[in-house]
């Protein structure tokens, strides 16, 4: 084939006469003005503007669309709240944007079942605030919560505060409704616990918008704990910090939430908030337990004996629903702290074996040294969830340049010590090169060929989470530090 | 002990001659799907720990490992598999229990094998070694392959070794019996359920209710006052019963149906079965004995759930709940991209699969 590409107002011609057909006006965008505001994610480093921008209030109508875009050979990306951290909903070029915004409606609350249905484009915490009359929750409270979708929330997997006792997106949903490429319509998984086939579910999840659109999803909702407590303390060294982790774990306690704080984060979150966070402190853990009200009495008392034998200082423990929000809203504003800190900051998520914390901390921040950046960490440490967040100057085009090497080096040390690149945000485009690291060509083709079983024309969010082979050679042949291959054990291909 | 390469080989020559493999763990669910035929792979051999460190919550085995070897170990360190997997002998090993991927009494309040598997190993048809997920208990690089397998009997590739996440024990079990009908139990755990009572089990039959409460003892005593009943003795026995199905209910040479519905979906119509009905899982698993699988599984399907004859079918008989036809054929074009020369456990789930 040697056919000149069409220009953009030639393809978007293509596609908008049937397009008006069935969508009105209203709901189509074709300005460039108006695209701005789809070109990226909450990543915004990466951007690209559509062809166009869909936004369909109705299945058939997003049946209709992906019947034209397959037909036209449209790629199509979907699209819910834009909070996403790797632009994995980033349009492509010549592409279809499917905002699916308007699909914001919580269709039902099944108190008896325990499960709500609801569109896509509901807002995750949306759906606890529907179902708290009940005394119920949605579990999975990424911290965009207030805005992310819960379509996006299954797409990307997203996990959260609370997962390492509640799950991720994955535990917490028992059926999707999704549209294919071809604009075929199918009910993956059901309303009970499990169900005929495979778990196309739990594939679903995580996918990034590869293998369909997602119009409609049944979720679990989980009863309140009658009690939770949160405790916070300091700690001198980040080995003390990192034991305190195993310790909890090893005695049989799954906390609702543990996450770690280091130093620089500390300060950057206390100028920012006066939340009364020990500011001299190598590290500061927050602890939540939840449960019966005895049941947190004695987990708190069992805890606090690890800590102390730990040399935790200045441990704080809430008394109530006030102090404990004082306590997370001051952890959930660490990358508004962090955004005072420096122009750009980029969000690492590698994920660990706890018992690596302590020398992976302390490895990232020598790294840090040697690249001349500051990298703030603030993580769930008791999934052994990394973030650590390289701070800079994205105008500077060395520190850019800097920036970006030293995260693929982070990502490199997490799997090396057996480990992963992402644990919640997803792949997208952002970490599509060090998925070369983690996985071999097999493993890589084997991923196209599962693609390719949803979607055979390669037209849903193409180019995105599992990187083309030759995108990999080249990638193995730039990224050579001092004429050595990084972690030559490593298969590579 | 049997070595990759060796398995390896095996898949590659099958492959290579289009002759189907029938893969075999310690045949403890054999009874478990439709038939299959084909050279027996046999992965009993194919075990061992390869690691376990309890304060990482997770242990990664081969696949051929006795399951009761993997929870006599995680027991010993005061932790257990959460979904309370049934072995049916003491041959059955983990990749039989991931590939079948049948959860126990505790799975509507702990999560089903599917929610702990972290990471596989497996052989695909081109006789590939792949490894997908890991040893953490968050990963979302790539698409979720290992929990692809559970629950696909060996019909899309041949595990190999196998990461869980484990829990801890609970500190604290008691089992409380009171009597009550299908529609009362409905209507207490309803009721209850829409606070944090630590329920781990549910069995109803013949008019009885058991529940089994699991965590701090201070919660556990909170529930009770609020359950009421008795203490039952020897609690370990009837979830043990249960679970392996040595439960006399079990006994019965009949078509054994499993019904998976939503918890309070309502009463199955008394035209559908013979006998009593034995309600697990809240009410979201229902067994029973009954010669009209195709209106049991129509119904299933009309309150959002499905169900399978788990044991002594009839000739002639949808094991599993048939799939809408775009939705089997989805299923048929996943299958050809992990074992295009189609030799794995064909049939095992639907004809042609």
């Amino acid at each position: 084939m040697c056919d000149a590409q069409p220009t953009r107002e030639q393809q978007l011609q293509r596609i908008l006469t049937p397009l008006q057909r069935f969508i009105k006006a209203e709901n189509i965008v074709t300005s460039v003005e108006a695209l701005r505001a789809y070109e990226c994610d909450a990543f915004t480093t990466m951007r690209q503007l559509p062809l166009l921008t869909v936004l369909p209030d109705t299945i058939e109508q997003v049946q209709q669309i992906m019947r034209l875009c397959y037909e036209l050979d449209i790629p199509v990306v979907a699209r819910g709240a834009g909070t996403g951290l790797t632009a994995g909903s980033m349009p492509v070029e010549n592409g279809l944007l499917l905002s699916m915004t308007k699909f914001d409606r919580i269709l039902d609350i099944d108190i008896a079942n325990k499960t709500a249905l609801i569109e896509p484009g509901v807002r995750n915490l949306a759906v606890t605030q529907a179902a708290a009359p009940y005394n119920l929750y949605f579990a999975p409270d990424p911290s965009s919560q207030l805005a992310c979708s819960v379509g996006g929330n299954v797409a990307e997997n997203a996990g959260g505060i609370h997962c390492l006792k509640y799950g991720l997106t994955v535990h917490n949903i028992l059926e999707l409704d999704v549209i294919t490429i071809e604009g075929e319509r199918l009910t993956l998984g059901g309303a009970s616990l499990d169900a005929a086939g495979y778990d196309l579910t739990a594939l679903f999840a995580g996918s990034e918008g590869l293998l369909g659109v997602i119009v409609g999803i049944r979720v679990k909702l989980l009863a309140k704990p009658a009690s939770a407590r949160v405790l916070l303390c300091g700690f001198d060294s980040i080995e003390n910090a990192s034991h305190a982790i195993a310790h909890i774990i090893a005695a049989g306690i799954i906390p609702a939430g543990l996450e770690m704080i280091d130093h620089t984060g500390i300060n950057a979150i206390e100028e920012l908030m006066h939340a009364g966070y020990p500011i001299d402190a190598a590290a500061v853990l927050i602890c939540e337990l939840d449960g019966s009200i005895e049941e947190v009495e004695d987990e708190l008392t069992r805890v606090m004996s690890l800590l102390e034998a730990l040399d935790a200082a200045n441990i704080q423990i809430s008394n109530n629903e006030e102090e404990k929000a004082r306590i997370w809203a001051a952890r959930k504003a660490a990358f508004p702290a962090m955004a005072r800190l420096a122009p750009d900051n980029y969000i690492m998520d590698g994920t660990i074996p706890r018992r690596a914390l302590a020398d992976v901390w302390q490895r990232i921040n020598q790294l840090a040294d040697e690249y001349q950046l500051l990298v703030v960490n603030v993580f769930h440490a008791g999934d052994g969830n990394m973030h650590p967040s390289i701070l800079f100057d994205a105008m500077d085009a060395d520190q850019h340049h800097r920036a970006e090497e030293l995260g693929t080096r982070i990502l490199e040390l997490c799997i090396e010590v057996g480990g992963t690149i992402s644990g919640e945000h997803g792949i997208g485009l952002e970490k599509i090169n060090q998925m070369c690291l983690q996985f071999t060509e097999a493993e890589i083709q084997q991923f196209h060929a599962v693609k390719a079983a949803f979607d055979a024309k390669n037209l849903l969010n193409p180019g995105k989470q599992i990187p083309t082979l030759a995108r990999c050679a080249e990638f193995h042949a730039m990224h050579v530090h001092q004429g050595e291959m990084p972690f030559p054990h490593l298969e590579r291909f | 002990m049997l070595d990759i390469q060796d398995l390896t080989a095996q898949v590659q020559q099958a492959a290579a001659t289009k002759s189907p493999l029938q893969i075999r763990g310690g045949g403890s669910k054999h009874f478990y799907g439709a038939a299959t035929s084909g050279t027996p792979l046999m992965m009993a051999e194919y075990q061992g720990i390869i690691n376990y460190e309890p304060s990482e919550l997770v242990i990664t085995a081969r696949a051929g490992t006795p399951l009761k070897e993997i929870e006599q170990l995680l027991a010993q360190q005061g932790q257990m598999l959460g979904f309370e997997p049934p072995r049916f002998s003491d041959h059955a090993t983990l990749g039989g229990t991931v590939a079948c991927g049948l959860s126990g009494p505790r799975r509507p309040y702990a999560g089903a094998v599917r929610d702990f598997v972290l990471g596989v190993t497996l052989i695909n048809g081109q006789g590939q070694r792949l490894k997908f997920g890991g040893q953490v208990m968050k990963n979302v690089a790539g698409y979720d392959l290992s929990r692809l397998m559970c629950g696909a009997l060996g019909t899309l590739g041949v595990l190999l070794d196998i990461s869980l996440k484990v829990i801890p024990k609970p500190h604290y079990e008691e089992t409380r019996v009171l009597s009550a009908s299908f529609p009362q139990m409905q209507s207490l755990l309803a009721d209850i359920g829409l606070q944090p009572v630590p329920v781990s089990a549910t069995l109803q039959h013949e008019d009885q209710l058991y529940i089994r409460l699991s965590g701090a003892q201070g919660g556990v005593r909170e529930a009770i006052q609020r359950i009421g009943g008795d203490t039952l003795a020897d609690s370990d026995s009837l979830w043990h019963n249960l679970k392996e199905q040595q439960h006399a209910f079990f006994q019965q040479p009949a078509p054994l149906w499993r019904v998976s519905i939503p918890p309070m979906a309502p009463a199955i119509p008394d035209s559908l079965y013979d006998g009593q009905i034995l309600t697990e899982w809240g009410g979201a698993l229902r067994w029973l004995y009954s010669q009209q699988g195709e209106q049991i599984q129509q119904w299933a399907k009309a309150q959002g759930g499905h169900a399978t004859c788990f044991r002594n079918p009839m000739a002639g008989t949808h094991i599993f709940t048939p799939l809408p036809a775009a939705l089997l054929a989805l299923h048929q074009r996943l299958k050809a991209r992990f074992d295009p020369e189609h030799i794995f456990n064909i049939g095992r789930i639907y004809p042609d699969l």
